[in-house]
């Protein structure tokens, strides 16, 4: 194998694994730009749509209507934990409000966990999209569940685009991360944009569970830990609350771990966790506004 | 020559606490239609929190306020903006990475007639023409009088049938502020009703047709503009003497 | 301060009754009970210094307890065992084995100092920003545990600490934690701590070194953690990178909040009332048979249970039981008050 054929295949990896983390940086950020909350439960509301998409494939629906199956259902959940858990404390202090969204994510773990048990459960990905691609003479590989994810990812961002920068709502929803008051004084509904925003980000975030639970091959109540984890790296470094920050964090940070497991010596590899949140917290001290806006200042 | 009970709008007892601390205590003024009256005071008289609860920001604790003929107090901010109150904020409050395009179409937001929106749209172009040249830039780019121009704007694109406009002369240059209040001006002969918080006291009363002073959250002076002009218990007011 | 005192001893007196004089009497399991009760509450109450006094709402503090256990563990191992277990070992560690006491002290300080390091970047830090960085810390501890396999057996179960750690211990180390926190919290000190919390900016307006208060108080909060985890370490003689992880933080979190997040003895009641809750929800668990009904094991309905107790705990009581008050048995509640006075005046 090539050195050029070596990159390539890196960088096809870097792009599949950068575009679940946008995905799931996305909603992160839609929801902490209107609500100025960390959402803990956002991995759990990826477990439900891939929980959801497995049930659905397991009765015997295609994967496609499956998919949009499991979407639903995460968009649901995320406007009942909305409803149910987030709403009562909107306007406490922050602490209690990141605690509460500690504890959903404690509660829809453990509801997974007495449902499904704890041990991972097969994803049954259609042998269509499993088939891979070789090119070059093999020495470059993907296969069509990489493509779709891909291909799914641009969809639903150039659909989210549309929607904050053409409708009102959308707007709406941007001008309300920027101004909670204001958007109040030209009349905007705030408890709307909340629930939009909440069933928006909650629908990327079943796209992503459920993308996320194809690539690995299984599903379980506790898959939504790590990636919510790595999205919050990448929603810090594009600046926490920017969705276009969030959308190029999640691709660097996709690169970023490529680039240390493709072309860092094997002792490091394994800290390759340990590195990316070591960038956390150099984010979150030297540049809190991440990379978008790096003057922003977060005082003492 | 005005009776509160027929005006437009009114506010009566107005009382307004912040924990402890009683910001409002119990002011009653109200706007007829077509009139601009200005509400004057030093720094925390309690301008800014009268526009507040008007619009629905800060509830009061007691009294009420009404517009129309109903009790709005009680009605929430978006509602507020639909019964036909726009507020332009103290400090302008746009939304600084939404184009100027954007800002106003928000300002609308409470609108469903299209035709209506579009003629408005024209409307502001015509009142503030630099608005057209900026219409694609991000309203966060914009100098201090041009941003206080998108802000009126902005509120203007309700359809209000009541403005309620805190510190239009802030943080703007002289020369833009002459504008501002000619544009202001010509708002007024075309019959908007007004109600105007605004630190240079002269500009105000030479705007507004009555005004009314706070001084620590209560109504200190009211009457027509031309009494309060020659009246040195006004400037008495922003200094805090007896 | 002689009400204090009075108080003090009598729960010492008690301490110490049921410490020598129990275990003749109460079953293994009640006592096992009361044991992780009393080190819950050691974890417990070395959090409430940082997230509760101090307004730093720290996820890393499991972090912490998971050092302190790998440290006393390693060094408590007797030389043919690190022979065995550890055989990656530096020279440096391989040749001696240390006591109970002295390895739980070394564990301790070796958290402060570490708390040291990370706390003075991560103390610049506030609101939710503090939390997700000390997040972050957990995530590294965890990842250096289990890749650091020379020292910690990696994701393999470290076995082998001597079982160690008896009531008596407990206890004591309990009662020098109450003792050091409670002379702390107030304290001069404890007033700047919690000037801190409640307005960062008024606070060094008047002069208080905002950076230096929260580094002491997360310091000292990661010493008893490490101190806890040492003892837990010989509490369970085999422990995982795992066991040191997010169910153990969201654990110590909800007996905190529940408990009230400044007051110590509201620290205590939390973690009382969570175990006794955990327990008997846990009994539940496992399935039991009423009659001729069978209820299967429900696994995760305690925890589920808990979740929901501490989202109504958010949403109507969001300053715990306690709040801010002492529990002081009516005896000091006039010393409680005038510490509150001093603090206005001061």
């Amino acid at each position: 194998m090539s050195g050029f054929e070596y990159i390539l295949q890196q960088v096809i990896n870097a792009v599949s694994l950068g575009s679940l983390y946008a995905l799931v940086a996305v909603g992160l950020s839609i929801v902490f730009g209107v609500l100025k909350l960390t959402n803990f439960a956002h991995g759990d509301v990826m477990m439900v749509g891939a929980f959801t998409t497995v049930l659905l494939i397991g009765v015997g629906v295609p994967f496609i209507p499956a998919l949009f199956g499991g979407i639903i259902a995460s968009a649901i959940a995320g406007f009942l934990i909305e409803r149910i858990a987030y709403r009562p404390v909107r306007n406490a202090p922050d602490v209690t409000r990141l605690l509460t969204s500690l504890a959903v994510t404690y509660i829809l773990e453990n509801v997974g966990i007495l449902i499904f048990t704890s041990s991972p459960h097969n994803f049954p990905l259609p042998d269509s999209l499993n088939e891979s691609w070789q090119l070059m003479g093999g020495a470059i590989t993907f296969t069509n569940i990489n493509i779709l994810t891909l291909a799914l990812t641009l969809l639903s961002l150039v659909g989210l685009g549309w929607f904050i920068t053409k409708t009102t709502l959308g707007l709406g929803m941007r001008a309300a991360s920027e101004d909670m008051s204001a958007a109040q004084l030209v009349g905007l509904d705030v408890n709307r944009l909340i629930v939009v925003a909440f069933i928006v980000a909650s629908a990327f975030a079943g796209l992503a569970g459920v993308l996320w639970a194809a690539q690995a091959g299984v599903v379980q109540p506790q898959m939504g830990f790590t990636p919510l984890l790595k999205a919050f790296v990448a929603a810090i470094i594009g600046g926490f609350g920017s969705i276009s920050g969030a959308l190029v964090g999640g691709f660097m940070l996709g690169a970023l771990e490529i680039l240390i497991v493709a072309f860092l010596p094997d002792a490091i590899t394994p800290y390759r966790d340990a590195i990316v949140f070591s960038l956390l917290i150099a984010f979150l001290l030297f540049r809190p506004g991440g990379l978008m806006q790096p003057n922003r200042e977060i005082k003492l | 020559m005005s009776d509160p009970s027929k005006a437009l709008f009114s506010v009566q007892n107005l009382e307004v606490r912040f924990g402890a601390v009683r910001a409002l205590k119990g002011i009653s003024l109200h706007v007829n239609k077509g009139e601009v009256v200005a509400l004057l005071g030093a720094n925390g008289a309690g301008k800014s929190t009268t526009l507040r609860s008007i619009s629905g920001l800060s509830r009061p604790s007691s009294g009420d306020i009404f517009f129309a003929g109903q009790s709005i107090s009680r009605v929430s901010s978006s509602q507020i903006v639909r019964l036909g109150i726009a507020h332009s904020p103290e400090g302008r409050r746009l939304f600084g990475s939404l184009t100027v395009a954007e800002n106003l179409r928000l300002g609308s937001c409470t609108r469903t007639d299209k035709a209506g929106i579009i003629a408005d749209t024209e409307r502001m172009f015509a009142l503030f023409p630099i608005l057209r040249e900026r219409h694609f830039q991000l309203a966060g780019t914009l100098s201090g009088g041009e941003q206080q121009q998108l802000a009126l704007a902005r509120a203007l694109m309700a359809a209000p049938k009541l403005l309620l406009l805190d510190e239009p002369s802030l943080g703007v240059a002289p020369l833009l502020i002459k504008y501002i209040f000619a544009a202001l001006t010509e708002l007024k002969r075309q019959g908007m009703t007004m109600l105007l918080v605004e630190q240079n006291i002269k500009l105000a009363l030479q705007l507004a047709d009555r005004a009314y002073v706070l001084r620590t959250g209560a109504v200190a002076l009211s009457g027509s503009s031309e009494e309060l002009l020659s009246d040195d218990r006004v400037a008495q007011a922003y200094l805090g003497a007896a | 301060m002689t009400a204090r005192v009075i108080v003090a001893g009598l729960a010492l007196a008690v301490m110490g009754g049921i410490a020598f004089g129990a275990p003749s009497i109460m079953s293994d399991y009640f006592m096992r009970i009361i044991l992780i009760i009393a080190l819950n509450s050691i974890f417990v109450l070395s959090l409430s210094l940082s997230n509760g006094f101090t307004g730093v709402f720290s996820l890393g503090h499991v972090g912490f307890i998971g050092a302190g256990a790998y440290i006393s563990g390693i060094l408590s191992l007797t030389v043919q065992q690190k022979q065995s277990l550890l055989p990656h070992l530096p020279d440096l560690l391989n040749w001696f084995s240390l006591p109970f006491l002295p390895a739980t002290l070394v564990a301790g300080l070796f958290t402060a100092l570490l708390a040291v390091i990370v706390g003075y970047p991560l103390m610049r830090l506030s609101g939710y920003f503090v939390s997700v960085a000390t997040m972050g810390f957990l995530i590294i501890v965890n990842v250096v545990l289990i890749n650091a396999s020379n020292f910690t057996r990696g994701a393999r179960t470290f076995t082998g600490v001597p079982l160690d750690t008896t009531l008596p211990w407990v206890f004591g180390w309990l009662a020098v934690t109450v003792f050091v926190l409670w002379r702390l919290v107030y304290s001069p000190f404890g007033r700047r701590m919690k000037a801190v919390r409640d307005d960062t900016v008024a606070a060094s307006a008047v002069g208080i070194d905002v950076l230096k208060t929260r580094l002491l108080a997360f310091v000292i909060g990661a010493f008893f953690a490490g101190v806890g985890g040492s003892l837990y370490a010989h509490y369970l003689g085999s422990f995982s990178p795992v066991t040191f992880y997010f169910a153990m933080t969201m654990n110590l979190i909800a007996m905190l909040v529940l408990g009230g997040m400044g007051s110590l003895s509201g620290a205590i009641i939390g973690v009382i009332c969570v175990s006794i809750l955990s327990e008997l929800l846990r009994s539940v668990e496992r399935g039991f048979t009423i009659g001729d009904i069978t209820v299967p094991a429900l696994y995760g309905a305690s925890q589920i249970v808990l979740g929901f107790i501490f989202i109504l705990i958010m949403i109507f009581r969001p300053k715990g039981i306690m709040g801010e008050r002492e529990f002081t048995l009516g005896f000091s509640g006039s010393s409680a008050k005038s510490n509150l006075k001093q603090g206005k005046v001061k």
